[in-house]
């Protein structure tokens, strides 16, 4: 284009805006009547105006879809705590361990969520209040295309076609460009909900009750492993808290199996102050254990002698099973 | 004289600004051309700031073209490099 050779010292803000002016000139050059100029571009505005509109509430919808998953994960997690604390007052360490693997990765996904969401808000907003800006721009045109139509000639008006149509058409741009921006991380939002939705489905989020995905839960063991380590030790925390508090009661069910994994969460549960007089983390000797909260809950477990089936479990049983999204 | 920020609006600054603002485009040309990510980022936020606090944003009814256009705050140095060809960014 023209601005090619002086370009290099032309700075990047006059380089832009000769740009957009170059895209406005082009579009009067195909204009024979200026006037008709002014009603082309009126349309184009109007279109403008309503698909900025619809991009507003395409971001909107992606967002709420966002909160939404972003609930579900928080249920997700809430319940998984649960079980895990359950499955440990049962002795099930293991199972415990599954249930915080999976917790761990929806609180992973979940804080993924977090920072799009905040994300797709700002854009949300800037593109209402483009949105503002560009109307009220419409009808500023709108004003000067009806005087410049009763006053001047065709010959005349050309002048001033040219310095309205250049003002809305640099505004146009920048609407258009913004639309395109929130387009595509409403794209890119989409496909990870997408993606999410689909995790979910798969079951590796989903509660122990749930369906299984053994592959996304072996490796949700995999990465979240250090996860799982201080979550078990600060669950078995309480827990003893718990048990001391109920020393009395009576009932033999739980323990030897859990004290196997205790050895590495030992440091971790002396950060917290409440068992830090304790010298190991799960009271070896207490034998009986009272469900602290909702013993009702605990049949979800049918707490026979069987508990949950382990080798239905995702890489704690046996052969690997397909999920059944 | 009129500048305005890509996805924020047009602002009215005074010409004695200019300068200062130049000086500063220079340096966001040359971070552009030379590559240099921390020193394009540098130079766009402080373009940016510099408009804003000496600007008076122009009131939404008022249709003008604007003198100097700056690319919106989040840019990359690639989105500006399109934005300076004619057939970049820009929609329509």
């Amino acid at each position: 284009m023209y601005m090619k050779g002086t370009a290099a010292r032309m700075g990047v803000m006059k380089r832009v805006s000769l740009v957009f002016k170059a895209k406005a000139n082009k579009a009067l050059d195909k204009m024979e009547d200026p006037r008709e100029t002014l009603d082309y571009s009126y349309q184009r505005q109007l279109e403008l105006l309503t698909k900025v509109r619809r991009g507003v509430a395409d971001v909107a919808t992606s967002r709420k879809r966002v909160e939404l998953q972003m609930n579900q994960l928080q249920q997700s997690a809430n319940k998984l705590e649960d079980q895990a604390r359950k499955a440990l007052s049962m002795g099930r360490e293991d199972l415990a361990r599954e249930a915080l693997a999976r917790k761990s990765s929806a609180q992973s996904q979940l804080n993924d969520l977090q920072a799009q969401y905040a994300q797709l808000q700002a854009e949300e907003e800037k593109l209402t209040v483009a949105s503002q800006r560009l109307q009220a721009k419409v009808d500023a045109f709108r004003t000067r295309k009806e005087t410049i139509k009763a006053t001047y000639t065709a010959a005349e008006a050309q002048t001033r076609i040219n310095e309205a149509f250049s003002g809305i058409s640099e505004e146009m741009g920048d609407v258009g460009m913004a639309i395109q921006r929130a387009e595509d991380k409403t794209a890119q939002m989409q496909a990870r909900a997408g993606a999410i939705d689909e995790l979910m489905a798969s079951g590796a989020l989903d509660d122990l009750g749930g369906h299984r995905d053994d592959i996304q839960s072996e490796l949700d063991m995999i990465s979240s492993g250090s996860d799982v380590e201080s979550e078990l030790a600060r669950l078995k925390g309480e827990l003893t808290a718990s048990q001391r508090k109920q020393i009395e009661g009576s009932g033999a069910n739980g323990g030897p199996q859990a004290a196997q994994a205790q050895q590495p969460q030992q440091a971790q549960q002396a950060q917290q102050p409440q068992q830090a007089q304790q010298p190991g983390p799960y009271a070896p000797p207490a034998p009986q254990y009272t469900p602290p909260q909702q013993p009702q809950q605990a049949e979800q477990y049918q707490p026979t002698q069987a508990g949950l089936p382990v080798a239905d479990l995702p890489g704690l049983g046996g052969e690997p099973q397909d999920g059944d999204g | 004289m009129i500048v305005r920020i890509l996805g924020e609006g047009q602002f009215r600054v005074d010409d004695d600004v200019a300068a200062e603002l130049n000086q500063l485009d220079t340096e966001l040309e040359s971070a552009v051309e030379h590559s240099d990510e921390d020193k394009f980022t540098t130079a766009l936020a402080s373009l940016l700031a510099q408009v804003r606090a000496q600007g008076a944003p122009l009131p939404a009814d008022i249709l003008e073209a604007s003198d100097l256009i700056l690319p919106h705050e989040d840019s990359s140095m690639d989105e500006v490099r399109k934005l300076l060809t004619d057939e970049g960014l820009i929609p329509g």
